[in-house]
């Protein structure tokens, strides 16, 4: 790999699933990099020039040059560190990850958000929106990408969508504490649930 | 070999027309499905089960759905006029900037041209916002994809052609030529290009179609 980035440092906050899918990535791919926390009641003018159009963590900053929206960061993260790679190579497997991965921002990310800042009936229709579209999301990785015999949803090692998946994790379990309810149920959702576990037990992913 | 890839698509879909420019402009050949959205085939809620929408994209037989992901399917498919670049930091960049005309920018536009007084305002404000922002973005660049049509110009084509037509049919001005000369001038470009002119759906219908919805819509509130 002739042009390896050499200065790389993230923005971003202990609390953002984004983030942490971000630092996931970095760690997978044993890159070296600096991290600066942000505090988002009082954003850095660093991050509000890094990032003019959203003002928002995670920010990738590369060599002096800017990335922003973690799903672009992922793609980038896989564009320039090859090793281990986060997307299949056959184009067809590819368009079916993208398109689970923007499933997630989709349809998970809204419902999470309303059972974060909603009550009574608002948040219980929320929490319901959640579950159904979480299974939604395991019968549609189930059929179209997972294949037995692999931890992951990527199969032996961990892909984007665990990536994605396993870094939400603890956020999920945050929002149960706060929703009172259920959420991810190994009843429900037996392949997203394991395939999460095996993400977050991961030595490099736990790891500094 | 036509028959390898279709596209379901609606006429007026600014979002099946991105995927038909894309086969377009790297010269696939296509069949097309026309899609009634009132009345939506079985075909297309088998292969789109999900979001039961257009477009999808069916090659060998098998659905992709998703415009933005279809584009970077096509991209990574036929390789001949590449719509994303190769340096990664430049993909980034136009990856970037075409969600934000999904995330952002498309609804402000849409929603400033179907509503009314304050919530009209604030749209239009956010509109404002977003155009300036990609005036800004296009600043000494023919295309936002450089010398030549990309995945930006692509997403953005909403903006070419239908943001147009809304505002003929709302009554408003948001691509002002003053504040936005860019962009006016990325529009006269783009629609220089004959795979940006052979389907894209005729000005006269559309707004044809905007008119009829809206007095439809009045219709409806007016009996309330």
């Amino acid at each position: 790999m002739a042009d390896q980035p050499k200065e790389v440092k993230l923005y971003g906050h202990g609390f953002s699933g984004y983030c942490t899918m971000v630092h996931s990535a970095l760690k997978l791919k044993g890159v070296a990099y600096e991290y600066v926390e942000e505090d988002l009641q009082n954003k850095s003018e660093a991050l509000l020039r890094l990032n003019p159009v959203y003002k928002k963590v995670p920010v990738l900053v590369v060599d002096g040059e800017p990335i922003a929206e973690s799903l672009v960061i992922l793609q980038y993260i896989d564009d320039v560190w090859k090793n281990p790679p986060l997307l299949p190579e056959d184009p067809y497997q590819r368009a079916k990850v993208r398109f689970w991965a923007d499933y997630v921002y989709q349809k998970l990310v809204p419902p999470v958000y309303r059972i974060r800042t909603s009550e009574g009936d608002a948040r219980k229709k929320a929490e319901e929106e959640f579950i159904a579209n979480l299974i939604t999301l395991e019968d549609g990785i189930r059929e179209e990408l997972w294949s037995a015999g692999g931890s992951f949803i990527n199969g032996e090692k961990p892909g984007l969508l665990d990536v994605i998946m396993g870094s939400c994790h603890t956020g999920f379990k945050y929002l149960e504490d706060v929703a009172g309810v259920k959420l991810v149920e190994k009843d429900r959702t037996p392949l997203l649930c394991s395939c999460m576990e095996a993400f977050v037990e991961l030595d490099v992913v736990k790891g500094p | 070999m036509t028959e390898e890839v279709k596209v379901f698509r609606a006429w007026g879909s600014p979002f099946s027309y991105r995927v038909e420019l894309a086969l377009r402009l790297k010269g696939v050949a296509y069949e097309y499905i026309e899609e009634d959205l009132s009345n939506k085939s079985t075909l297309l809620l088998e292969y789109n089960p999900v979001h039961k929408k257009v477009p999808v994209l069916l090659h060998h037989g098998k659905p992709i759905a998703e415009s933005l992901v279809i584009l970077e399917y096509i991209e990574e498919t036929w390789q001949e006029n590449p719509i994303l670049p190769k340096d990664p930091h430049e993909r980034a960049v136009a990856r970037f900037w075409s969600r934000f005309l999904d995330d952002k920018c498309s609804l402000a536009l849409w929603m400033s041209c179907w509503t009314e007084g304050e919530t009209q305002q604030n749209f239009m404000e956010q509109a404002k916002e977003c155009l300036h922002l990609l005036e800004e973005e296009l600043k000494g660049k023919k295309f936002f994809g450089g010398d030549s049509i990309g995945m930006v110009d692509i997403a953005a084509s909403f903006i070419a052609h239908w943001l147009g037509v809304l505002e003929e049919m709302a009554g408003i001005s948001l691509l002002d030529e003053e504040k936005y000369p860019n962009l006016c001038k990325w529009t006269e470009e783009f629609l220089k290009s004959d795979a940006v002119m052979e389907c894209l759906p005729k000005r006269a219908n559309l707004l044809a179609s905007f008119q009829a919805r809206k007095q439809a819509i009045s219709a409806t509130t007016a009996s309330v």
